[in-house]
């Protein structure tokens, strides 16, 4: 099910735990969905000088925390930011279609930490412009809540993996026919 | 490797005896079961004895036992069979909430027909509440479906005190008795029910044989409809070796179900007792005593259930988990949410179903390698951080 690599860093996940004195933190996920991820980081001189992460979910979750925690390390924050889901799974050699959301997550969180970071020195936050894999909701792109699949407005079946869909009232984003509740949200789908 | 395969409601191995008695039946006797010849005609006294076995175990007189593919199929032909065979009465049906989704997707589509549902719900335990239940029933109520063992949480419902109720009301009652049909004693008569469903694969048997207990003289509506094999019920060439190793399956757990009961009881208090002990923060999931005898489950609190599950897999131990992320549809348990259990508590699930070959020496392996993986897991979780950190505060 999972690649070797994946696997590797599953088992041994770099940079786990929390930095008390971060100048960035980043919380991403809730429970609904299944995972959840805080990114801490440290910043000198305008690079990651220490990323960790802390993790409450699947293996490939767990496993792209890890990565994503490698490959921020040392980088400019602007370098940073361009790290994308689609990098992440590619280093780790694929992943399951149903699992790429995980990698979404641990990009997204590394992302919100360094925002914060910018926020907190007072700098305007980086526009992630151009980066297609950018799916925040306020981004307006939609994903598939299966595959991960860009979809469109109307979308009621994802052309890749041919699962029916349902829009959440509240947030908008889509789920899987048959849901209950929304894994955006949180809220009941009608 | 395997040390400790605890994941026997997915699947295990057959019986010696149920593989050989099966073997003649994919080449030597291969016939047709609907031949007029002889060699369509042994396989037909082959279909025959086995049905003969299955209604021995669940106590049915052998017509009253149709075979099918999987307990998924048995089901479905009884929600959807029973449902538009009975339609002239009313259309409404009542399920409870923790039911297999072979049940719940099956009422679904009935909906969508014009029937109404009722759902009931279930306590922390898992179990259906018998005075809701009967809130439920209404004068155009038809069909009644309360499974009689829990696969995922392994509660045993209260069965003959629903069937009481719906033989009152005249009210059509099925049980699916996948889980429970080889593990625990069952009795169509002594139930009451008018229908249950059963599965070889839960009692040593083959995956692909199944069985649906229609008692005589309650309409069913087949839903393959073709040739007039199992008297009309199921069309279809039959599956003779399956069929085969079904019967033989169900008479040796019918022979053996009260010796096999106690030991693998006392093999799962084992590890009932010995993970409550061992892990802090863990809940036992379903009914302390009204539960099958080879069912442990959890849910261990602040981590993920398919982190565990490969993390005990590398270690040589299979288990199953409700997590969202281990279904493939990434939805938690319809089951631990129906009983309460919020979604980050029913993402750390974990569920073990044992065997009596199961060795004692293997569960305290278990109960060894256990904590280590729930600690490590713990020691990257932001929850269990959080936790700790209130534990603090609330410490001074």
């Amino acid at each position: 099910m999972y690649t070797d690599k994946v696997m590797e860093h599953f088992l041994n996940p770099r940079n786990v735990g929390a930095i008390p004195d971060a100048d960035g933190i980043g919380e991403v996920g809730n429970p609904v969905c299944g995972d959840m991820m805080t990114f801490y980081i440290k910043v000198k001189d305008g690079r990651l000088q220490d990323v960790k992460f802390q993790t409450f979910g699947c293996g490939a979750a767990i496993a792209v925390s890890s990565m994503v925690s490698e490959m921020a390390k040392g980088k400019t924050l602007e370098e940073a930011m361009k790290i994308t889901n689609e990098l992440v799974a590619q280093e780790l050699g694929g992943l399951p279609k149903n699992k790429m959301h995980c990698s979404n997550l641990g990009a997204d969180a590394l992302h919100k930490a360094i925002e914060e970071y910018q926020r907190k020195q007072g700098r305007p936050v980086e526009i992630k412009a151009g980066l297609e894999e950018e799916q925040n909701i306020e981004s307006g792109e939609l994903h598939c809540p299966y595959c991960d699949s860009v979809l469109p407005e109307m979308a009621e079946l994802c052309s890749r993996c041919q699962i029916r869909l349902i829009r959440c009232e509240h947030c908008g984003q889509f789920n899987r026919e048959g849901e209950e509740t929304c894994h955006h949200c949180g809220a009941g789908l009608v | 490797m395997t040390r400790l395969y605890a994941d026997r409601q997915a699947a295990s191995p057959l019986k010696e005896e149920v593989f050989q008695a099966m073997l003649p039946y994919f080449r030597d006797n291969f016939g047709n079961a609907q031949s007029l010849h002889s060699v369509g005609q042994k396989a037909a006294e082959a279909i025959e004895r086995a049905r003969l076995q299955v209604a021995s175990l669940i106590n049915s007189q052998p017509d009253e036992v149709i075979f099918v593919s999987s307990g998924s199929e048995a089901n479905n032909l009884a929600l959807k069979g029973l449902a538009l065979a009975n339609q002239a009465k009313g259309k409404h049906l009542v399920v409870s909430a923790i039911e297999h989704v072979s049940v719940l997707k099956s009422v679904k589509f009935l909906e969508k027909l014009g029937f109404q549902t009722t759902t009931v719900p279930v306590d922390n335990f898992g179990r259906v509440s018998v005075s809701k239940l009967a809130e439920a029933l209404r004068p155009e109520t038809i069909l009644v479906s309360i499974m009689m063992a829990n696969n995922e949480v392994g509660t045993i419902q209260p069965i003959r005190a629903i069937s009481q109720l719906c033989q009152e009301k005249c009210i059509i009652f099925h049980t699916d008795a996948v889980a429970a049909a080889g593990n625990i004693p069952v009795d169509v008569s002594e139930l009451g029910v008018e229908a249950l469903s059963l599965a070889a694969d839960q009692f040593y048997g083959p995956k692909g044989a199944a069985a649906l207990y229609i008692k005589k003289g309650v309409k069913l509506t087949p839903l393959i409809d073709g040739g007039n094999q199992e008297a009309g019920r199921r069309a279809g060439t039959e599956n003779v070796p399956a069929i085969v190793g079904m019967g033989v399956a169900a008479e040796l757990a019918r022979k053996s179900l009260g010796e096999r009961t106690a030991r693998i009881k006392s093999l799962r208090d084992r590890i009932i007792e010995g993970v409550l002990e061992r892990v802090d923060q863990v809940i036992l999931t379903g009914h302390p005593a009204e539960r099958l005898p080879r069912h442990a489950s959890f849910c261990l609190k602040f981590i993920e259930g398919e982190a565990i599950l490969l993390h005990l897999d590398l270690k040589g131990i299979q288990a199953a988990s409700g997590s969202a992320c281990t279904s493939k549809s990434l939805r938690a348990s319809h089951v631990l949410l129906a009983m309460g259990i919020d979604h980050a508590t029913a993402q750390g699930s974990l569920v073990f179903t044992l065997d009596d070959e199961t060795e004692p020496e293997d569960v305290d392996y278990l109960l060894y390698t256990l904590p280590s993986i729930v600690q490590r897991l713990r020691n990257m979780s932001p929850l269990y951080t959080k936790h700790l950190q209130e534990k603090k505060n609330v410490h001074g």
